[in-house]
């Protein structure tokens, strides 16, 4: 793949055509908005299969509540809206009444990251692997474009218990196409090496991949992993790049504390303890600005990664 | 077939303190006003078969006010759902009688709580869900009028109207107490009619301790169409044992040996 010659699509955008796809085939399918589902593309549903659409307002815990009942009464909803407010607003109601149960609800955390840009901090999702990742049974998704955001979408369809998947607002390149395999739980490996692995997620699987880029001109061999599933987590992925490689970085776009680093991190600490850099937020919340001024001015970048290549391999020793 | 309903509100009642009282701890002020509402559902209302707990055509409650379980526990084990002499168990590790229902250990179970404030919502949930898939259960969703303090309850209500959920029919137990104290005292939620009619539902007020009325008021609420049903249902907190009524005390204060007793005197 070129790296430098792609093209660039919102992953909201796979959101709506994955939705779109499951309402085309399924009738126990609803799609449910909280006032944003032009942000979330739910209102692609809204327009073409209005049967299965429903706007429930600004009320993002009677959202979630109302999903739950759905699914109680053997259907199975995706919620949508912002991630911040999904994971935030309506933790409670994740945790105890749609975890608790293991219900098939699935929760479309858009505008996630610090890439929302202008909105600034209110509206930027640094938290919600975190906040989903903790909880019993939930299983978390943060694809790396929008053709895998498509896949995931589809593919959650039909697994047991709740889902959260978290993407982005802005175009992001898109690295993947159909016939790229993608499994729920089941890391991705985009691009062999043996010096240094990194896990990414969301629009930092490309980033790892210029890094990579970068660093293979420097000699150093840099294996990129897509681990779009952060829960259940591919142990055995873990298990492998932390033998093979001898240092591991991770890079998200989320705080450093309980997210993808946090996941990573508790396998390897277990499995195989290696030297582990985190390219992620550093418990800081955002702040208003372009999307790019900002991935570059809180270290989310391909630089930032090859930064921290660095630093695993020095300490690799 | 029919029941002996005041018969079973006693038995209830008795169940409630001898639960309560074998695990130390529980609710059962708040379970002792539900009593009537409960056994007027399980035993009269609702369309369901204990033998088919699972049945996607019952009709579904509820229980909101999560920590009215002791109640909800006896009712269904007399409604046949499950063995009565499991009711001592409640609270010990291992039981299906958790202190908050969990629906995956107990079956008669529509649905967990626990947690303030969210069950109308999921009674929601469920009546769009019968709408889209054709089908004609109920939803019952049980709260308690401390709990409607809970901003999500007011989110939900606003819900129910908007979807015009006629198979929505909730009930407040408006004992007029709350855990700390008296509900007008502690965050004041009247005129509870008021505001139901207000956010667009069909309100009625009822005794919440006369089987006769509550039976009157849910034939009422299956007849109303295009809006929601919420039952005020006045009740007393701690209803049926004298030294317990009208006292936040007993919100959330197993009786010892002694109080057992008495109170189960009362209760013949």
């Amino acid at each position: 793949m070129d790296l430098h010659n792609v093209n660039y699509i919102p992953q909201r955008d796979g959101y709506g055509q994955g939705l779109l796809a499951l309402c085309a085939q399924r009738q126990d399918v609803l799609v449910l908005d909280a006032d944003v589902s032009a942000s979330t593309r739910t209102n692609w549903v809204k327009d073409q299969y209005p049967d299965h659409f429903y706007n429930l307002g600004i009320s993002e815990q009677d959202l979630v509540g109302t999903a739950a009942g759905l699914a109680l009464g053997g259907l199975i909803p995706y919620v949508s809206t912002y991630g911040v407010f999904l994971s935030g607003r309506a933790f409670d109601q994740l945790r105890t009444t749609v975890c608790y149960n293991n219900l098939k609800v699935r929760f479309g955390g858009a505008h996630a990251g610090i890439s929302v840009g202008p909105d600034g901090a209110t509206h930027q999702a640094l938290e919600d692997i975190a906040l989903a990742r903790v909880l019993p049974h939930m299983t978390v998704i943060a694809p790396c474009d929008s053709e895998e955001t498509r896949k995931a979408v589809i593919a959650a369809a039909d697994i047991d218990g709740p889902v959260y998947f978290r993407f982005g607002r802005e175009a992001v390149p898109l690295i993947t196409d159909e016939a790229t395999p993608f499994t729920i739980g089941k890391a991705r490996l985009v691009r062999q090496g043996t010096d240094c692995a990194v896990f990414a997620c969301g629009a930092m699987v490309y980033e790892a991949l210029l890094a990579a880029e970068t660093l293979a001109q420097q000699g150093i061999s840099l294996r990129v992993i897509d681990l779009h599933t952060i829960k259940p987590l591919d142990e055995e992925a873990v298990l492998d790049a932390a033998r093979a490689c001898g240092a591991l970085v991770t890079a998200e776009e989320h705080q450093m504390a309980g997210g993808l680093f946090g996941a990573v991190a508790e396998a390897a600490a277990r499995l195989c303890p290696v030297p582990m850099e985190a390219v992620a937020v550093h418990d800081t919340f955002g702040e208003s600005g372009s999307p790019q001024a900002l991935m570059d001015r809180y270290g989310l970048n391909a630089a930032a990664i090859v930064r921290s290549v660095r630093w695993a391999l020095a300490r690799k020793g | 077939m029919t029941y002996d309903l005041p018969a079973l509100c006693r038995q209830v009642r008795r169940d409630i303190l001898t639960m309560t009282h074998a695990a130390g701890s529980g609710h059962p002020g708040g379970s002792l006003s539900a009593v009537e509402i409960l056994v007027s559902l399980y035993f009269d209302q609702m369309t369901l078969d204990p033998h088919q707990p699972q049945d996607p055509h019952r009709d579904r409650f509820l229980l909101s006010k999560g920590h009215a379980a002791p109640a909800l526990y006896s009712v269904l084990a007399r409604r046949g759902f499950f063995d009565p002499g499991l009711l001592p168990t409640l609270r010990q590790l291992d039981s299906p009688l958790q202190g908050h229902p969990h629906m995956d250990r107990l079956p008669g179970l529509d649905c967990s709580s626990g947690s303030l404030g969210q069950g109308l919502s999921i009674a929601n949930g469920l009546a769009l869900a019968a709408r889209h898939r054709g089908q004609t259960y109920r939803a019952y969703c049980l709260l308690g009028d401390g709990e409607v303090q809970e901003g999500q309850l007011w989110e939900a209500a606003m819900t129910a109207a908007h979807f015009g959920l006629d198979n929505v029919c909730a009930i407040v137990d408006d004992n007029g107490v709350q855990l700390d104290g008296l509900t007008r005292d502690i965050m004041n939620v009247e005129p509870l009619g008021e505001k139901f009619l207000a956010f667009g539902w069909h309100v009625i007020g009822v005794d919440g301790h006369d089987l006769a009325a509550l039976a009157a008021a849910f034939r009422q609420a299956k007849a109303t169409k295009g809006k929601p049903t919420v039952l005020i249902a006045r009740t007393v907190k701690g209803k049926g044992v004298s030294f317990m009524e009208g006292k936040p005390a007993w919100h959330g204060k197993a009786p010892n040996a002694q109080e057992l007793s008495a109170a189960l005197a009362e209760l013949q």
